[in-house]
């Protein structure tokens, strides 16, 4: 539990009325690190994530990120975020540009750099071309790399994405983790990502928490939770996917949890909007 | 779009910094503080609102069309058959003052519905999610209101001198007329942001909201002299900041009697207290 981890969850919870979605939840990000977070429908992923963006009100000494207290400093934390939720949220009656600038703006970039700041975070997702078109006209991509692009404007040092790849195709998904991990080198920021495409989690992430009914399951690097499956299972199965550790961890209660209508039913509402 | 091959790929093909294209990216900005984050914000916000109002311009035109045909049917219909004591000003002229301040309203109670709008596509939850108060927040919004509000009383105003209504041209009063009509929005937006923290959904909301705008403009001075209406009516009329927001209009664009420090001191009230209410009520949109 050391200050300089990017993000600190300590017995953290968080109930909706009788539903206990984080329920004693212990974490720490690395600074630099992409760390992922998997989980099955319902886990609990997102309000795990809305705690640590102070959208849902928590106990102070729960949540540190980069030392800072997500109860008691809530501004110096948001300061740090750049944070894209689970819904595809551009504002669609906006330009690409004045997106961006929106939120260059709520984080005080002073008027003489904010033209160049905005061009800078829309050019990094390459967005320079369609930065004056409506964000209604945007594909399900290319709204994702705006909204990457709105969260890039201020600097964060903590990259907070919710299934950034959600709806997209595989083109479109593989541009969006391009973008990330190239924005990552150039600036260095950790980034705490969630999806349920075990494909990107072995491939982009640097190590994974599976979480399951509000807690932490398993922790390691891709690699590490394969083979420590792999010698349970003992040599003579084929040498387990990331995909059979996630059924393990998470497959005994998958049955009677299922899918969330909620989820289901904002993702067809953004749908719906962006036309 | 996405997959063009042909469209530059700067991010993916050479690692960006070389360049220095993305310095700017690398230095957080630096925080404004204190006092100066509320105009900031709310600035920001306005500006959104500005932006939005030039790409759907045909948002203004439509919107222009109901104050025109109160003031065309109502107010000439009502000029004729002098049914309603003015103190010996036209009809028409009487009532568009409160034409003005009704399209100000019902602008202003559209935005409990915009920001439970908001909150669903997640434009809100990201806006919450920034160096922000909440009081900021509703306060920007607030004040967007007043801006769209007061780009609507110009239309107003302009289509009443069309009418032939003989409104004050005088600098210093039509400010103050944009004052009131701000301040006025100002409430009204609040107060509908407010039941949106309290109802948290769009369909209850809608119903609400038209369930309260009736009230409120027949409960008002816009249409008629609060001295004909029955006791309990007069009653709401006093309660109602719409009633302070029209005699302010009327005494300024009409130069009728009023009472210009009770009309701003209510309304000014009134705004403060919605701004403190629908901030305090905003956190439940958040969950
Ligand atoms: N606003 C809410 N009101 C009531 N219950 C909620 C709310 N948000 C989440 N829940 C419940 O909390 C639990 C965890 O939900 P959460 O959205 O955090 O899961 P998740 O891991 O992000 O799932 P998914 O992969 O589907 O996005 C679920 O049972 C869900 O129904
Ligand atoms: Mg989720």
């Amino acid at each position: 539990m050391s200050d300089d981890d990017a993000v600190m969850c300590a017995g953290l919870e968080y109930a909706f009325g009788e539903t206990r979605a984080v329920d004693g939840l212990d974490l720490s990000v690395t600074t630099g690190e992409v760390f992922g977070l998997l989980g099955p429908n319902g886990a609990g992923k997102t309000t795990a994530i809305r705690c640590i963006t102070t959208l849902l009100p928590v106990p102070a000494g729960r949540i540190r990120v980069f030392g800072h207290d997500a109860a008691k400093e809530r501004m110096a934390v948001r300061r740090l975020l750049g944070y894209v939720p689970q819904q595809l949220s551009a504002d669609a009656g906006l330009t690409g540009r004045e997106n961006v600038a929106l939120f260059a703006r709520v984080f005080d970039v002073p008027r003489r750099e904010r033209a160049r700041r905005v061009a800078q975070a829309l050019y990094a997702v390459d967005l320079t071309e369609a930065a004056d078109r409506m964000a209604r006209t945007y594909s399900g991509g290319m709204i994702r790399r705006l909204e990457l692009a709105q969260a890039l404007v201020s600097a964060p040092r903590l990259l907070m994405l919710d299934e950034p790849t959600i709806g997209l195709d595989p083109i479109a998904r593989t541009s969006v983790w391009e973008h990330i991990n190239a924005v990552r080198r150039a600036t260095g920021m950790t980034v705490l990502v969630t999806t349920h495409h075990m494909d990107e989690a072995d491939q982009y992430c640097d190590r994974l928490a599976l979480m399951h009914r509000g807690k932490i399951r398993a922790l390691g690097t891709p690699q590490g939770l394969k083979s420590e499956l792999r010698e349970r299972r003992g040599p003579d199965d084929p040498p387990p996917t990331l995909e059979d550790v996630f059924r393990d961890v998470a497959g005994r209660g998958l049955d009677s949890e299922g899918g969330d209508f909620r989820d289901v039913r904002s993702t067809r509402r953004t749908a719906a909007r962006l036309g | 779009m996405s997959a063009a091959p042909a469209a530059p790929q700067p991010a993916s093909a050479e690692p960006l910094g070389t360049a220095g294209a993305l310095d700017l990216l690398l230095v957080p900005p630096r925080p404004r503080t204190g006092w100066r984050v509320l105009p900031a914000r709310a600035g920001a916000l306005c500006a959104v609102e500005l932006q939005k109002l030039r790409h759907d311009r045909a948002e203004l035109y439509t919107r222009a069309v109901q104050p025109a045909l109160w003031l065309l049917i109502f107010g000439e219909t009502f000029t004729r058959i002098k049914a309603i004591p003015t103190g010996g000003i036209p009809y028409i002229d009487y009532l568009a003052p409160g034409i003005i301040a009704q399209s100000a309203m019902f602008i202003a109670i559209f935005y409990g519905i915009m920001i439970i709008w908001e909150r669903d596509s997640g434009i809100l939850t990201k806006l919450l999610v920034t160096p922000t108060p909440r009081s900021a927040l509703i306060t920007g919004k607030a004040f967007a209101a007043g801006v769209k509000a007061l780009i609507q009383a110009v239309v107003v105003i302009a289509i009443a001198a069309l009418l032939g209504v003989a409104l004050t041209w005088n600098p210093l009063k039509l400010i103050g007329v944009g004052v009131a009509v701000v301040l006025g929005s100002a409430f009204f937006s609040c107060l509908s942001m407010s039941i949106a923290g309290i109802v948290l959904t769009r369909d209850r909301l809608m119903g609400i909201g038209q369930a309260i705008t009736m009230p409120l403009f027949f409960g008002s001075s816009a249409l008629y002299p609060v001295s004909i209406m029955p006791g309990w009516l007069q009653a709401v009329s006093k309660a109602n900041p719409l009633s302070y927001q029209v005699d302010a209009l009327r005494g300024l664009l009409l130069g009728t009697p009023t009472h210009l420090g009770l009309d701003y001191g209510v309304l000014l009230l009134a705004a403060a207290l919605g701004i403190l209410a629908a901030s305090s009520l905003l956190g439940r949109l958040a969950r």
